[in-house]
């Protein structure tokens, strides 16, 4: 069985940008042809048409910050949920986060999730592999074993590495593994058990604020780490204007850092929580105008690599409380392609640059070389960049439904998902 | 005029006619407590739930007192006996309360937005007790009907705000109702307790005390919450009480007919001193005085008012 | 449209203030013991009255009080608005006192049903009377007046309106009538 994917533009940023159709056969990227050359191939019967004019077929798009909550929480998402709700949302693999019941800092809940992931029927997922056994920050994991189990960076997220020598040590340790470091930038103590912003709008509603030094003074600190061990940092979810000018500067010096940021960072401010909507709490916190201007500045000029949706889903029980009480984070899976392509109908970012933080800088943090050329793996997204509508978090397929866009209008939609030459999500 | 809303849940949300309304009926109301019956029978039938899931004596009292010289039947929760304690959520708790038909609940939460969820859930009237750090509005309404009795309006007055606002629902209250009604609000603090962008609110914040206080035709002093705070927010109270307290030298500073007013309950000799707290110029009981009729007032004005037709 | 049909003028409203100030005079043999409470917010101005016009007649200055009755009024949660709270004051003792109401006008008795119950927290007056300037008739409650200004014939959707120097600038009653 072969598939001919006809009519579109395909984008690969840095290698291809033309009208082209693609034939996928066995799994993988077969032939990437002019239009005119595949007219006999398309009224062949063994070949499956895909049409596909109007719309643009980009590298699989990866989401390398999710939370899939499996093992352990599967009442908020499971592997499959959550692979089926990347699929959907057009990314063809995931990097799964290890804050999970047990904690992903051992080979045998590695495997347990590649394993699952296999037979998900959606996205792939790519694990991360805890920092420290246990997510502690007393003693560091077994890292090896976890990347011989097939883990592809390691992170304590949800936590921050609080001791400033372990950290050093994980850097060290993992330079010599050559796996990258994800790291969760928060200073606990700052934090003070704060839920949103600290400013005017957490002052009038009365809620405890999380300064914008909570994030950056571990951004400074990792960075310090950084040039110290010579390792590679990736900095996650980057939510304030002082992080991404450290991260600026510190690539200036030629440091071996990256860093993602996520749509709700560059889509909304602190002046969107209203009535205490718990949908609207995360960690980090929305920010101020200030900070969501210096996040798309960060983005347009390279500061920032990649986009990720922080995907963290949580059952309305959890939710549904007093806003100091509801748990932190958003589900962000189906959300994240139109938010973000929003850039680019706002002239921020070209489609290419798009691309290239939502699949191609992911790509290659955690080793994969998605390119779309003959041989390689047949791991697609098609974009459908007209379509316009609201989101409603009633279809979602993800098992939660909390996220601060419902009702929004949006415009760009996947129009289909292949991973491993097999369609895994096509637009109804 | 007729009171549009449900629920009184701060004072952000009450314009000016609607505070001048409300503090005109409690100045009306003021006078019931002083009969030999200290009661009328206006809301006989009516049932108001105090929920106070944060301990607190006077201002339940309080709100107890007024809703008895109404006449309403009251029950009270607290949190040792709510089913809180036994893992209900908020939201559940709220509805079950709905469900035995109230008339009006009054709220007192830790958290804050707890009245705001709980409005939103409930067909009855909700009237916030004091939610989290956020707003506590009969306190503030009462603050503005003993600053408006003895000075007759709050247009133009020089208000100080002094003690720990960053942890302080009053104050957050009491500076937007405050500079609504016109007066000029200055506060001041250790910055350790000055939250960021208060200025918001609608106040300045002073540099030190002695400005703070100097040409102020009101006092308010904040109540040291010694429960809310760690060690790291002000080395002791003496340190305190020197940089902070309210003293006789300082209320020269201010006005001559200045007045000084605590939501209490009082640190005596910590944010304020014996001398001055039992002074001509203190209104602290005037304010507790005034909380009674204050919150009879918003009782009366939440549960009246429904047909169009005035047949009397 | 809208019908005014004048009931009382300026002179009317003198005379009738005389008159039932004698008959309150005549009926209790003097003043002994006697106090004023004037229903707001009209009311009050014609209880001050007619103790100034028995001051004028006995030379005794009888008590004069007030009486807010919003509080008491039984269906207060029907009406449109929330009728404004004013503080009563009856700077005297009622017990054991023969005290007379005074209000502009009485139609359902209701406001005088509230009135006594207000009364009776104030104390134990050992008698109550009622003074009023306009009956309107349609009575819903057994009350009537003891000292009447004037009866007037109506019907129930028809207006009386009051007013009263004190407040209005002008002592004047009128009659509104659909047509």
């Amino acid at each position: 069985m072969q598939i001919l994917i006809k009519g579109a533009r395909v984008l690969d940023p840095g290698n291809l940008d033309d009208k082209k159709d693609i034939l996928v056969r066995d799994r993988k990227i077969e032939a990437i042809l002019d239009p005119s050359d595949t007219s006999n191939l398309s009224d062949s019967s063994d070949v499956q048409v895909v049409d596909a004019s109007g719309m643009i077929v980009v590298p699989g798009l990866i989401d390398i910050h999710v939370h899939l909550r499996e093992p352990g929480h599967e009442y908020k998402e499971t592997i499959e949920s959550g692979l089926k709700a990347a699929a959907r949302g057009g990314f063809t693999a995931v990097c799964s986060m290890p804050n999970t019941d047990p904690v992903n800092d051992n080979s045998q809940v590695t495997a347990f999730i590649i394993n699952r992931g296999k037979y998900a029927g959606g996205a792939r997922v790519y694990p991360a592999g805890a920092v420290s056994q246990g997510s502690s920050g007393t003693s560091l994991a077994q890292i090896y074993d976890m990347q011989q189990a097939g883990i592809r960076a390691v992170t304590d997220d949800g936590l921050p590495v609080e001791n400033s020598l372990l950290m050093r040590r994980a850097l060290e340790y993992c330079n010599g593994l050559n796996i990258p470091i994800f790291v969760h930038a928060e200073d606990k103590n700052l934090m003070d058990g704060g839920s949103m912003n600290e400013g005017p709008h957490a002052t009038f509603m009365g809620i405890k604020g999380i300064p914008n030094a909570a994030e950056s003074i571990m951004v400074l600190r990792d960075i310090a780490l950084c040039e110290l061990t010579g390792a590679a940092v990736h900095f996650c979810h980057m939510s304030t204007a002082e992080s991404i000018e450290a991260v600026r500067q510190a690539k200036k010096r030629g440091a071996n850092v990256s860093c993602e940021t996520a749509p709700h960072y560059f889509t909304l401010t602190d002046g969107a929580v209203k009535d205490y909507d718990t949908n609207f709490k995360m960690n980090p916190p929305l920010r101020s105008e200030k900070d969501r201007k210096a996040i798309i500045e960060g983005l347009m000029d390279g500061t920032i690599d990649m986009i990720a949706s922080d995907h963290a889903p949580h059952s309305a029980d959890e939710k549904n409380l007093e806003f100091d009480r509801a748990a932190f984070g958003i589900v962000g899976l189906e959300t994240s392609l139109p938010l973000s392509l929003k850039l680019v109908q706002d002239g921020m970012l070209s489609m290419a640059d798009l691309v290239d933080k939502m699949s191609k800088q992911p790509a290659k943090i955690l080793g994969i070389d998605n390119d779309i050329k003959p041989g390689n793996p047949a791991d697609l997204t098609i974009i459908d960049p007209q379509i316009q509508y609201a989101i409603d978090p009633s279809i979602f397929i993800s098992k939660s439904k909390n996220t601060p866009f419902s009702g929004r209008q949006v415009q760009g939609k996947t129009f289909l998902t292949m991973v491993d030459g097999r369609i895994v999500y096509k637009k109804q | 005029m007729r009171f549009e809303k449900k629920d009184i849940l701060d004072i952000k949300s009450l314009d000016t006619k609607e505070i001048t309304m409300i503090l005109d009926t409690a100045q009306g109301m003021k006078e019931i407590s002083k009969r030999p019956v200290k009661k009328v029978p206006t809301l006989r039938g009516k049932t108001i739930i105090l929920f106070f899931q944060e301990p607190s004596t006077r201002t339940k009292l309080s709100f107890e007192i007024a809703a008895k010289r109404l006449s309403a039947d009251t029950v009270s929760i607290a949190k040792s006996s709510s089913s809180i304690v036994k893992g209900e959520t908020l939201i559940d708790t709220a509805k079950n309360l709905e469900a035995m038909n109230p008339d009006i609940i009054v709220l007192r939460h830790s958290s804050s937005g707890a009245a705001h969820v709980i409005s939103k859930q409930v067909k009855c009237s909700v009237i916030n007790g004091g939610d989290g750090i956020h707003a506590h509005p009969s306190q503030a309404l009462l603050d503005m009907m003993s600053i408006r009795e003895k000075k007759g309006s709050l247009a133009g007055l020089n208000i100080s705000i002094v003690g720990d606002i960053a942890h302080s629902r009053v104050a957050r209250s009491d500076i937007i109702g405050f500079s609504k009604m016109g007066a000029k609000v200055s506060v001041c603090a250790p910055q350790t307790m000055i939250p960021n962008g208060i200025e918001s609110l609608g106040c300045r914040v002073a540099k030190d005390m002695d400005t703070c206080v100097e040409g102020a035709d009101v006092i308010m002093m904040l109540r040291i919450q010694k429960e809310r705070q760690g060690n790291i927010l002000f080395p002791s109270e003496r340190e305190y009480a020197s940089l902070y307290g309210l003293n006789p030298a300082r209320v020269k500073l201010a006005q001559k007919d200045v007045i000084l007013m605590h939501p209490g309950p009082m640190n005596r000799g910590v944010e304020i001193s014996s001398e001055v707290a039992d002074s001509n110029s203190s209104m602290i009981l005037d304010q507790v005085t005034n909380g009674v009729a204050l919150r009879m007032a918003l009782f009366y004005i939440v549960a009246g008012g429904s047909r169009h037709a005035d047949s009397y | 449209m809208k019908k005014k049909k004048i009931i009382l003028n300026d002179q009317d409203f003198k005379r009738i203030i005389t008159r039932i100030s004698h008959e309150i005079i005549e009926t209790h043999k003097g003043v002994q013991n006697l106090g004023l409470v004037g229903i707001q917010t009209r009311g009050d101005s014609l209880a001050k009255r007619v103790a100034d016009q028995i001051e004028a007649i006995e030379n005794i200055i009888i008590p004069v009080g007030s009486m807010d009755i919003n509080m008491y009024r039984d269906d207060w949660t029907k009406i449109s608005h929330q009728p404004t709270v004013r503080p009563s004051k009856i700077p005297f003792n009622v017990d054991n006192k023969k005290i007379i109401l005074v209000d502009d006008v009485l139609y359902t008795g209701r406001t005088i049903r509230a009135a006594m119950d207000a009364l009776m927290d104030f104390g134990r007056p050992s008698r109550i009377e009622l003074a009023i300037l306009v009956d309107r008739g349609h009575r819903e409650l057994p009350i009537q007046a003891d000292y009447k200004g004037i009866f007037v014939d109506t019907e129930s959707e028809d207006m009386i309106h009051v007013h009263v120097t004190e407040h209005d600038g002008e002592d004047l009653v009128y009659k509104e009538i659909e047509k």
